[in-house]
């Protein structure tokens, strides 16, 4: 395993099941989790229908991979940044998203929900802050 | 010649619905799809555009669409029709062709 701990933020801008963007994203979110960095991802545009409660694809034939985002707590994914003028400009508020819980297996801390919505001047932040960036 | 338009991809990164909506006559049909389903959700910045079709247009959206995407119907815009797969066949059956949006 490295001894560097990177930064790591995927950023994700496609709406669900329309394209592959979203779920080959998550995909390599899991994958990524056996690296041990330092892990978050921000949703903007229409990126922030992928979080979207109470998904129901059994009319449309495909799988709902909505559940898994509530899991990525448990997979090293330590922040979830969500664009609040994207969601602002698709009539939605936090009240709409999906809730993800956190816990640090060693320490012990845990996090109720760690899907936070940020400004523009956050999410540039967040952006230098950031080693690497992987965008979807 | 009636015209049935369909419309699958998001107004907020495509401009589908905005050149949909120029061209199409009055007293056309539209039906929303896929991705294209978030048009016609109340309080979005597409919602005017949406309102202002309505008043030549017929507007539909699919309903196992906009389920997947956790949206209930009263989410919908009033006015606009959420119809079901049997509904799209209905549509394409009673207009004279269909133009795809993509």
């Amino acid at each position: 395993m490295s001894e560097v701990v990177k930064k790591f933020m995927y950023v994700n801008r496609r709406a669900p099941y329309g394209t592959i963007y979203a779920w080959e994203s998550l995909e390599v979110v899991l994958i990524g989790a056996a690296f041990d960095q330092d892990v978050s991802l921000l949703f903007m545009d229409d990126g922030v229908f992928q979080l979207t409660k109470g998904q129901d694809t059994t009319g449309i034939g495909m799988k709902n991979f909505s559940p898994t985002y509530r899991t990525l707590g448990d997979y090293e994914v330590k922040s979830i940044y969500v664009d609040g003028d994207s969601l602002a400009a698709r009539g939605l508020t936090q009240d709409d998203l999906i809730q993800v819980a956190w816990e640090d297996w060693e320490s012990g801390e845990e996090k109720e929900n760690i899907v936070e919505v940020v400004d523009v001047a956050r999410i540039k932040e967040l952006t230098e802050e950031s080693d690497v960036i992987f965008s979807f | 010649m009636s015209i049935l338009h369909t419309i699958n991809k998001s107004p907020f990164e495509r401009n589908s619905l905005d050149a949909c909506l120029k061209f199409a006559t009055a007293g056309a049909s539209v039906l929303l799809i896929e991705d294209g389903v978030y048009a016609v959700l109340k309080g979005t910045s597409a919602e005017a555009q949406i309102k202002g079709a309505l008043g030549n247009l017929t507007v539909h959206v699919l309903g196992p669409d906009l389920k997947a995407r956790g949206f209930s119907e009263e989410r919908v815009i009033e006015g606009v029709k959420v119809v079901d797969y049997a509904g799209f066949v209905d549509l394409a059956a009673e207009n004279d062709k269909v133009q795809a949006w993509l």
